[in-house]
C-alpha cells in the first residue's frame, strides 16, 4: 500500500465578509483591547456556514469547514462541488498562498501549484524568456527549465514564435505555452485548478494525456479540482466532494459523482405500499443490478444494467409475460420491454416468489424516468404497477446531452468532415 | 498502527496558523535564488524594451534634477554647496537618494503590485522585495557612472578634490540604503495590504525626508543651528555625508554618525520582519 503524501486534518478556513477597510483599524484596535484583557477574541464563534443564498448578520463565515482527508502518493485525486463550496480556497491552503484558520496541513513532498495558467507571463519579454520566468515563479530550478527547454517548446507546438514577445500571442498560443511549462515541472505533488477549461478541445485532450502520463507513468500525485466532471472521471481515481466548505463524500470517483448528481431521498424505495388485495399475483419491489452507483434505483447513462422485478404468485399461472414500460416527460413511452420477445414463449409459475431480469443499457440524458410494470397471463392482467420510485440516470460525462434541447439520446459520437467538391475562392 | 508509521515518510512540510514572526526562512530564499535572478533580468529588460534611448534614460533622470537644483538652490537661492562645485555637490546626494527612494517606493507596493502573481502561486515573498533592490542596484549602478564621469571631469579640470580612503566605505553605505529601503518598504508594504492610506503618504513622506537630509544643504551649514538634530536624526544624513567625505573630501564624516544610521536600519529592519510575518499568512485574503 502506498504511503499518504499529503495529510488534511481538521482544516477551516474563515473569511470576513462585506467591506475590508472602512472601521478595520478601529474593530483592530477592539480586538486588540479584548485581547489584552485577556478576552476571548477568536473570530471563530462568530463564524457560520457558507450559504451565499442566505442574508446574515454574521461577518464571518466559515468558506472551509473541519476538512480531513489523505491523498497517497501517485493518486490522482479529483475535488468536486459547486460554486462556493471551498474547492479553491482549499488550493489555496494546500499551495501556501494564504494559511488556515484551524488544523493542519502535512506534506511529503514539494508542491507545484498551478491555479492559473501563465502566472508571472510578462507581455513584452519573449516566449523563451517566459519560460524561464514562469518555470522559476512555479519552483524549478533554472537548470532545470534548461535542461527540459525542448521538450516543452515542443508540447507547445510554438516553435517559430517562441522569440515573439507574448503579447504578440493569440490566446491559445498563450495559453499552450503556459501549460506546456507545468506539464514539464518535477515536483512529487501536482494541485490543477480548471485549467483544462481553457483551450481548445485538441489541446485539452492532449493536455489530459498529459496528465494521465504524469500521474501513471511517472507516480506523481495529482490534486485535480474542475468543473469538467468528464475530466474527473476519466484522470481521477478517488475524489471528494465538498459542500457548503465541508466534505459531503470522500471515495471511489464514480461514487462521488453519483453524490455530486444527487436527486434526493426517495421514501419508497422500490418497495411496493399498497399491495393490491385477492390478486392471484403481484409485483412487489424492484431494484437494478450491476449498477456502479450504490443506489439501487441509480444508474448511470449507457451502463450494462439488470431491472430485476420481484413478483408473487399465490397460483399456478400459465403462458405469462411480463412487460416493462419506461417514461419520460410525464407519460411518453421511452421503451417498451416483453418479456416473450426475448424469452420461452410459454412461461408458466408454480406459486411462490420469482425475480424477472432484463439486461439492457439505457443511453439517455440523465434524469428521473418513470417505471410501470405489467404482469399479463393468457392475454388477461394479472398485475400493473407504476411504481412511485423513480429510475435516475446519472451523467456519465462522455457526451454533452445535457441540456433539455439536446434530446433524449446520450450516444457517444464521432465527427469529422471531408470536403468533396470545393470551389477554391482565394482572397490574394 | 505501527505498520502505519513505518510506512510513513517524514513529511516535508506541516502547515499550521502560526507562523513564527522573528524568522526568515534563509533557506527557501537560497532555493530560489535562479528566480531571484529572473525576475530581476525581467524588470531590467521591461524597462527599456521597445524604448529607443533604452538605459539611457537612468541617466536623464539624474541630470535633469541635477540642473534644476543647481538653477534653483545655488543660482537663485545662493545655497552652500560645501566649497563644491554645485554640479558635483547635487549629484552625489540625488544619485545616492535616487537609490534609497526607488528602493522605499517600490518595495513599499509590492504586495499591492504583484497580487495577482502572489495570489495565485507561492514562492518565498521576499524575493520580490529582493528582486527590486537589485534590480535597482542596476539602475544606480548606471547612475554612479555618471557621477564618476562627472567627478573625473571636475577632478581632472577644477583640481583640489581628492578622494581618500574613506571611499572605500562606498560597498557599506550601498547596503546600508538597501536595508533601510527595505526595511521601510516592508513595513509599509505591510500595513498597505490593509491600510491603503499609507500608500498615499508614502510618496509624500519620502520626498519630505529628502529636504530634511544633506541632498540639497551641507550638514555644516546648519552649525549651531537648532535643526541640525533634526537633520541628523535622518538615517539618510549619515550615508550621504560619509559618501561626499570619501570622493570629495567635503562634510562631517563621524563613525558615531554612521553607527547610528547602522543601528536605526536594524531596528527598522528587524520591525518589517516582524510585520511582514505577521500578515504574510493572510495578506491574500485582504489585499
Amino acid at each position: 500500500m502506498a504511503e499518504d503524501i499529503l495529510q488534511v486534518e481538521n482544516v477551516s478556513k474563515i473569511y470576513k465578509l462585506g467591506e475590508l477597510n472602512t472601521g478595520s483599524l478601529s474593530t483592530d484596535i477592539q480586538r486588540w483591547i479584548h485581547k489584552m484583557r485577556g478576552k476571548d477574541v477568536s473570530i471563530e464563534r462568530l463564524a457560520e456556514v457558507n450559504d451565499r443564498s442566505k442574508k446574515s448578520d454574521s461577518k464571518y463565515v466559515y468558506s472551509l469547514n473541519d476538512v480531513s482527508f489523505s491523498v497517497k502518493r501517485g493518486e490522482v485525486f479529483g475535488i468536486i462541488g459547486k460554486n462556493g463550496a471551498g474547492k479553491s480556497t482549499l488550493l489555496k491552503l494546500l499551495s501556501k498562498i494564504t494559511k488556515p484558520t484551524k488544523g493542519s496541513i502535512k506534506i511529503g513532498g514539494r508542491i507545484a501549484s498551478l491555479l492559473e495558467v501563465g502566472t508571472g507571463f510578462h507581455p513584452d519579454l519573449s516566449g523563451r524568456e517566459n519560460v524561464f520566468l514562469n518555470g522559476a515563479i512555479l519552483g524549478m530550478r533554472k537548470n532545470e527549465i534548461k535542461a527540459r527547454f525542448d521538450e516543452i517548446v515542443a508540447f507547445s507546438e510554438i516553435e517559430r514564435y517562441i522569440d515573439t514577445p507574448v503579447k504578440r500571442y493569440s490566446s491559445g498560443m498563450f495559453v499552450r505555452l503556459a501549460f506546456a511549462v507545468a506539464a514539464h515541472l518535477e515536483q512529487e505533488i501536482l494541485i490543477l485548478d480548471e485549467v483544462l477549461a481553457v483551450g481548445d478541445a485538441e489541446f485539452q485532450q492532449k493536455c489530459l494525456g498529459k496528465m494521465e502520463d504524469v500521474s501513471k507513468n511517472q507516480g506523481r500525485t495529482v490534486l485535480f479540482v474542475s468543473h469538467n466532471i468528464a475530466a474527473v472521471k476519466r484522470l481521477c481515481t478517488s475524489a471528494m466532494l465538498l459542500e457548503k466548505g465541508r466534505p459531503k463524500l470522500i471515495g471511489s470517483v464514480d461514487s462521488v459523482i453519483e453524490a455530486y448528481q444527487d436527486y434526493g431521498v426517495d421514501l419508497e424505495q422500490g418497495v411496493r405500499s399498497k399491495i393490491p388485495g385477492n390478486s392471484k399475483g403481484y409485483f412487489t419491489n424492484w431494484k437494478l443490478e450491476g449498477q456502479t452507483p450504490q443506489d439501487l434505483h441509480t444508474c448511470f447513462s449507457g451502463e450494462n444494467i439488470q431491472f430485476v422485478l420481484e413478483f408473487k404468485n399465490n397460483t399456478y399461472l400459465q403462458k405469462c409475460q411480463i412487460f416493462l414500460r419506461l417514461l419520460y416527460d410525464e407519460g411518453t413511452t421511452l421503451m417498451l420491454i416483453r418479456s416473450h420477445e426475448y424469452s420461452v414463449s410459454d412461461l408458466s409459475l408454480e406459486p411462490g416468489t420469482y425475480n424477472f431480469k432484463f439486461n439492457t443499457s439505457l443511453p439517455i440524458k440523465t434524469g428521473k424516468y418513470d417505471l410501470q410494470m405489467a404482469f399479463v397471463c393468457h392475454g388477461e392482467v394479472i398485475d400493473e404497477w407504476e411504481t412511485s420510485t423513480k429510475l435516475k440516470v446519472l451523467d456519465n460525462f462522455e457526451t454533452l446531452t445535457q441540456d433539455s434541447n439536446s434530446g433524449i439520446l446520450n450516444v457517444k459520437t464521432s465527427f469529422k468532415y471531408e470536403g468533396v467538391d470545393t470551389l477554391n475562392l482565394s482572397y490574394t | 498502527m505501527k505498520l502505519d508509521e513505518s510506512v510513513q515518510t517524514k513529511w516535508k512540510e506541516i502547515i499550521t496558523p502560526d507562523n513564527n514572526i522573528f524568522s526568515i526562512n534563509l533557506k527557501e530564499i537560497w532555493e530560489y535564488r535562479d528566480l531571484l535572478l529572473i525576475l530581476m533580468r525581467r524588470d531590467v529588460l521591461s524597462i527599456y524594451k521597445q524604448t529607443i534611448l533604452g538605459p539611457l534614460w537612468f541617466f536623464i533622470q539624474p541630470i535633469l534634477t541635477t540642473a534644476t537644483f543647481v538653477i534653483i538652490f545655488s543660482r537663485v537661492a545662493k545655497l552652500s554647496t560645501a566649497g563644491l562645485p554645485p554640479v558635483l555637490f547635487y549629484i552625489s546626494g540625488i544619485v545616492m537618494w535616487g537609490y534609497f527612494s526607488e528602493c522605499i517606493l517600490r518595495t513599499s507596493s509590492f504586495l499591492k503590485d504583484n497580487t495577482g502573481i502572489l495570489s495565485k502561486v507561492y514562492f518565498p515573498r521576499l524575493i520580490v522585495p529582493l528582486s527590486l533592490v537589485l534590480t535597482n542596484l542596476v539602475k544606480f549602478s548606471i547612475q554612479i557612472l555618471l557621477f564618476f564621469i562627472i567627478y573625473t571631469y571636475f577632478v581632472v579640470t577644477v583640481g583640489g578634490i581628492h578622494a581618500n580612503w574613506y571611499s572605500l566605505l562606498f560597498p557599506v553605505l550601498i547596503l546600508l540604503i538597501a536595508g533601510l529601503g527595505l526595511g521601510f518598504g516592508m513595513i509599509i508594504s505591510s500595513l498597505t495590504t490593509k491600510y491603503k492610506d499609507l500608500v498615499h503618504l508614502t510618496t509624500f513622506g519620502v520626498q519630505l525626508m529628502m529636504y530634511t537630509s544633506t541632498v540639497i544643504f551641507p550638514l555644516s551649514g546648519y552649525q549651531d543651528s537648532k535643526y541640525k538634530l533634526l537633520i541628523m536624526a535622518n538615517p539618510m544624513t549619515g550615508i550621504i555625508e560619509a559618501f561626499r567625505y570619501g570622493f570629495l573630501g567635503v562634510g562631517e564624516f563621524s563613525w558615531g554618525l554612521l553607527g547610528y544610521d547602522a543601528a536605526f536600519i536594524a531596528f527598522f529592519m528587524i520591525i518589517g520582519i516582524v510585520t511582514f510575518n505577521s500578515i504574510e499568512r493572510n495578506f491574500v485574503d485582504t489585499i
